[in-house]
């Protein structure tokens, strides 16, 4: 077992675990609530694997993750209003309300973002990477992704490439043990992942990605590797995510035992515990965790309510990087108007009026977002209804005639 | 100025720019040591060696994506798809991630990568060698598509396209490579802005425009026209799809009341398809004709010469859509 650091880093480590815990666990609520849209990642459960990794960081290294990044972006150092204002689709968000949370990204914190396409932050990985090999940089990149995305061609091609070219890169799986709703057991052939690269040149370890101080441990030496050694390894951490894979998830594919059995090694809980008993931390430090994650989270939820919806005429924002440029670049099919490069930052009135036109049909902006399931000509007018707890999900992804996201957690 | 071959002057670009700008590289399969499928690359490993110079293997989405995250950091890779068909193999990175990154992300990663790849047909390299897709890339936002067909521009275009700062997907013609015409040099530093047609030649009966190889037809077509059909036809390269020079364009149409558009690649939802939509939208009040499209056939391209040949748009092609915009008033 993994020594304990000194009390302030212990004490670090658990205070950004309790944060990203007690976000996830809000964001669930505000989505509940249809504040935030679309599909939502949470990784509760998964935060040893998460900070453990971050913590052991210097900050001119590059991490880039999946869809379900809410949590690696706060322990990278963003602010978590600036995520939940992201969730919630405001200008205040990470991205400006344009990404959602399976893309969030942090450029001063270096979080190179969150990717929606399973296994498509692993090329661009070896990009960054080669960035710093090629500018004689020391920087490191760390690439997390899931299980599942070990089955991607790019899982093969960027192995190889990192290895063949000694890129200063270090892969984490996030091994939660399914790809959605397909168990490791069902999607992998191999079923050891840290071996899945060998065939590349690429050396793999296991490691209890429930305990913090072990990922720590495990990543140190993987960065090490690739900074010290332009050696790429990976490593696989075992983890758990408590709620579904996406908040749309009826979770047929698993018990609940199972759950249960898992969140018995709950990641947080099991490291307080470790610190108290060895008198590092006191009850009230860990307790103050609590206070200050759920102090900051309500904050965040405020921040994020109070801060505006988009203005309509960013819609054409940094499509392009523009100069001079001359000439049609975007030809917007819905507008009399073609709409040239030069004026790309003032939207034409023709077209801003088909964006107003449009953007009614999102509702107000402090109230409850139409169901895109319900919507429709029948239900014009008619507000739809909006489960406080363990309802309708929003969007009907993944789920299959039942239609019900079940809450793992009360 | 000299006279080169396209694919020397492509190569010059890539050179020169690389002199300018240390974070320039190039990167693809075989472009070292083989010097490139069509020899475009030739020389550059040479010169620069082999870290600004990168062998890759084949793995066409993780090129790109890897250029992609290089870009990202700061980079400017050229990165060669050895042809446009194994593009497809990557049209994950080029659409869901270089063309989205700097929109999804609001402005805080730029990716100032080049992706050239050739295409078209002519060679009986048959159905999975042969394809002309500007119209697939011309729908994608956030990407810049150039088309050059000859030296000079597919130097200047180049060149312009390595210091933009978006994502460039450079489509070159296989049958242009060996095609001669002046090219400046390197002290001329001759740069092209994305955005501006060239009007190949100039008349007052009919508005032909054609892209790539087929902007060479176009001119031969016109050549027919007015030697054998007392026809002036304007031709119009428009050298980048997107951003287009529409202005260009629509003035011609304005003053010749008809338009042909002339591609290699398929009908339906073709650079004709989208081209005939704007002039009518934009000038339905000028046109005495439909706008004529001729394009490759909705076919995948055979082998057999004879096939082949009957696939491709050839200059009588364009000579009977043009006299088609005319019929009635000749």
């Amino acid at each position: 077992m993994a020594k304990l650091p000194d009390a302030s880093t212990c004490y670090e480590l658990l205070a950004k675990m309790t944060l990203i815990r007690r976000f996830e666990e809000e964001a669930g609520r505000q989505y509940q609530r249809a504040k935030a849209g679309g599909f939502l990642h949470l990784a509760i459960g998964e935060e040893a694997t998460i900070v453990g990794t971050t913590s052991v960081m210097r900050d001119e290294d590059y991490l880039i993750g999946t869809y379900r990044t809410h949590g690696h972006a706060i322990a990278r150092g963003t602010e978590p209003k600036r995520v939940m204002a992201e969730l919630f689709g405001r200008v205040d968000g990470t991205s400006g309300g344009r990404g959602g949370s399976m893309h969030i990204f942090d450029r001063e914190n270096r979080f190179m973002g969150g990717y929606g396409v399973v296994g498509g932050n692993l090329p661009l990985a070896a990009g960054l990477a080669l960035s710093s090999e090629y500018k004689g940089e020391d920087a490191v990149t760390v690439c997390m992704f899931g299980d599942g995305a070990s089955n991607t061609g790019n899982f093969g091609e960027t192995m190889n490439l990192a290895a063949l070219w000694k890129l200063p890169v270090f892969f984490l799986v996030e091994n939660n043990l399914y790809g959605m709703g397909t168990s490791v057991e069902r999607h992998s052939a191999q079923t050891d992942l840290s071996k899945k690269a060998e065939g590349y040149g690429i050396t793999g370890e296991r490691v209890d990605g429930m305990d913090v101080l072990a990922v720590r441990e495990g990543v140190a030496e993987g960065i090490r590797l690739a900074r010290e050694e332009r050696r790429p390894t990976i490593l696989e951490a075992f983890t758990y995510r408590y709620r579904g894979h996406s908040a749309a998830d009826p979770e047929v594919y698993r018990e609940r035992e199972e759950v249960e059995e898992w969140q018995e090694k709950d990641p947080i809980e099991s490291f307080a515990r470790r610190c108290v008993e060895a008198g590092v931390l006191g009850e009230r430090e860990v307790q103050g965790t609590r206070e200050k994650a759920e102090e900051k989270v309500m904050e965040a939820v405020e921040f994020a309510d109070a801060s505006p919806e988009p203005a309509l005429d960013t819609l054409y924002e940094n499509l392009y990087v523009l100069d001079s440029e001359a000439g049609w670049y975007a030809v917007d099919e819905r507008s009399p108007e073609p709409h040239r490069g030069e004026d790309e930052e003032h939207m034409p009135d023709a077209a801003r009026e088909l964006a107003e036109a449009g953007a009614a049909y999102a509702g107000q902006p402090d109230g409850p977002r139409p169901n895109p399931a319900e919507h429709g000509d029948a239900q014009e007018g008619v507000e739809p209804e909006v489960a406080e707890e363990g309802g309708d999900s929003p969007v009907a992804e993944e789920v299959e005639e039942q239609g019900v996201a079940e809450e793992v957690e009360d | 100025m000299a006279t080169l071959r396209m694919r020397e002057a492509l190569r010059d670009a890539m050179a020169e720019e690389m002199r300018r700008d240390e974070g320039v590289f190039v990167m693809g399969e075989d472009v070292g040591v083989f010097q490139g499928a069509f020899k475009v690359t030739e020389g550059l490993l040479e010169e620069f060696g082999e870290r600004r110079v990168r062998d890759t293997p084949i793995s066409e989405n993780t090129i790109v994506g890897t250029g992609a995250g290089a870009a990202m950091a700061g980079l400017r890779p050229i990165v060669e798809l050895m042809t446009v068909n194994f593009s497809l193999l990557a049209l994950d990175q080029i659409v869901n991630h270089a063309a989205a990154i700097p929109y999804m992300f609001n402005g805080q990663a730029r990716v100032p990568m080049v992706i050239r790849m050739p295409g078209g047909g002519g060679h009986q390299l048959g159905p999975t060698h042969s394809h002309s897709f500007e119209a697939l890339y011309l729908q994608v936002p956030g990407l810049l598509v150039a088309c050059p067909s000859t030296p000079a521009d597919g130097k200047a275009l180049l060149k312009t396209a390595i210091r933009d700062d978006n994502p460039v997907v450079f489509i070159e013609h296989e049958s242009l490579y060996g095609r001669r015409g002046e090219v400046a040099d390197d002290s001329e530093d001759e740069v092209l802005p994305f955005g501006q047609a060239a009007v190949r030649c100039e008349g007052g009966d009919v508005t032909i425009i054609g892209i790539l190889k087929m902007a060479h037809v176009a001119e031969d077509a016109a050549r027919v026209l007015s030697n054998e059909h007392g026809v002036e036809a304007e031709v119009i390269d428009p050298r980048t799809l997107r951003p287009l020079d529409l202005d260009t364009i629509l003035e011609s149409v304005r003053k010749t009341n008809r338009a042909v558009v002339v591609e290699e690649g398929w009908p339906h939802g073709g650079v004709g398809a989208n081209l005939a939509a704007l002039i009518t939208e934009q000038a339905f009040d000028h046109l005495d004709a439909p706008v004529q499209r001729v394009t490759g056939a909705d076919v995948h391209m055979p082998y057999s010469r004879r096939l082949e040949q009957a696939a491709i748009p050839h200059e009588e092609h364009v000579v009977k859509a043009a006299l088609a915009t005319l019929e009635g008033s000749l």
